[in-house]
């Protein structure tokens, strides 16, 4: 079980911050464009989920799987998006996107006034404790899996 | 019915067939102690009220937990080797399973989250499929379906796979 790779988005598109842990295989295109169509891909995936939903829908799209990889998506009130690709083991892990969001981002970038909103995040204390606390996560082995 | 929808969708994306068969599940959790004001009866694998009404529960609604544990099968995960589309969508109101054939025919299925045994459905669907479509001298390829064979037997896999959760081996 493992984490490939995590994508922060905030609610115009722009990537906010990128890290990956164990990725076999790279998309064949600039990272610039890998984030337009992330994001591009997450914008119609929710759109799609709202029109097809037979009820009324309170969170939303939570995740997709393929036979490769799992995709797990969280979106904050202010459209801030966390997205996160893990390997097929891994159940519902939302509460450790919210925990991504609040108690990192929100504490580390939006409170810090030396962060400017809107880009990249560039802290590097926000950069190292994302990575530790992903790799303390039960999920995550070191090995690739 | 927690099986909202099936499309069937040919290799250039078109829409080749479509089936809604969603009625609104009405789901009222109530927490009673013994002994309760309403008779319950085990009917089709599921236990139903039989008798009597009570803060919005009345005939026909089913048990869905006992003390917290529940009642209703768990569902599966699919496991392919080498890589593939998006197999499962998941959302907090339905799940939606897709099975993609060799030959380029994307079977889609949304379904309540709970529901169990939605792998073997779409297989049956491909089963029913090439027996009452592909087979019938009328059908074109990649045209939409109008085989009233192949809406009946569709129908009563639906049913089979709400109840049962899952298909047996060789059904």
């Amino acid at each position: 079980m493992t984490v490939h790779n995590l994508y922060l988005f905030d609610r115009n598109g722009v990537c906010l911050h990128y890290s990956e842990w164990h990725r076999k295989k790279q998309a064949g295109i600039p990272k610039e464009e890998e984030f337009k169509l992330m994001y591009g891909m997450l914008f119609s995936i929710r759109s799609f989920v709202s029109k097809m939903s037979p009820l009324d829908m309170k969170d939303g799209f939570l995740a997709f799987q393929t036979s490769r990889y799992k995709l797990h998506y969280y979106e904050t009130p202010t459209g801030i998006k966390v997205v996160m690709n893990t390997d097929l083991g891994v159940g519902p892990i939302r509460d450790v996107l919210h925990h991504i969001y609040s108690a990192l981002y929100v504490e580390l970038v939006v409170k810090n006034p030396l962060c400017p909103l809107g880009q990249t995040v560039q802290s590097e204390l926000f950069r190292s404790r994302l990575d530790s606390y992903i790799r303390s996560l039960p999920f995550f082995s070191a090995r690739a899996g | 019915m927690a099986i909202f929808s099936v499309y069937v969708v040919n290799k250039a994306g078109g829409l080749i067939y479509q089936l809604d068969s969603y009625a609104p599940r009405a789901e009222a959790e109530k927490t009673f102690s013994y002994p309760l004001d309403l008779l319950l009866k085990l009917h089709d694998e599921r236990v139903l009220v039989a008798f009597g009404q009570r803060d919005g529960i009345r005939v026909g609604h089913a048990v869905l937990a006992i003390n917290g544990k529940d009642v209703n099968g768990k569902y599966t995960a699919d496991g392919k080797e080498g890589s593939s589309g998006i197999e499962m969508l998941e959302t907090d109101t339905f799940k939606l399973h897709c099975f993609q054939t060799l030959t380029g025919i994307k079977f889609v299925v949304l379904a309540d989250p709970r529901q169990a045994g939605i792998d073997s459905l779409l297989r049956k669907i491909y089963e029913i499929y090439s027996d009452f479509a592909l087979k019938n001298p009328f059908y074109s390829l990649e045209m939409p379906i109008r085989c009233e064979l192949f809406d009946q037997n569709l129908k009563l896999a639906l049913e089979v796979a709400e109840k049962a959760g899952t298909f047996g081996p060789g059904s």
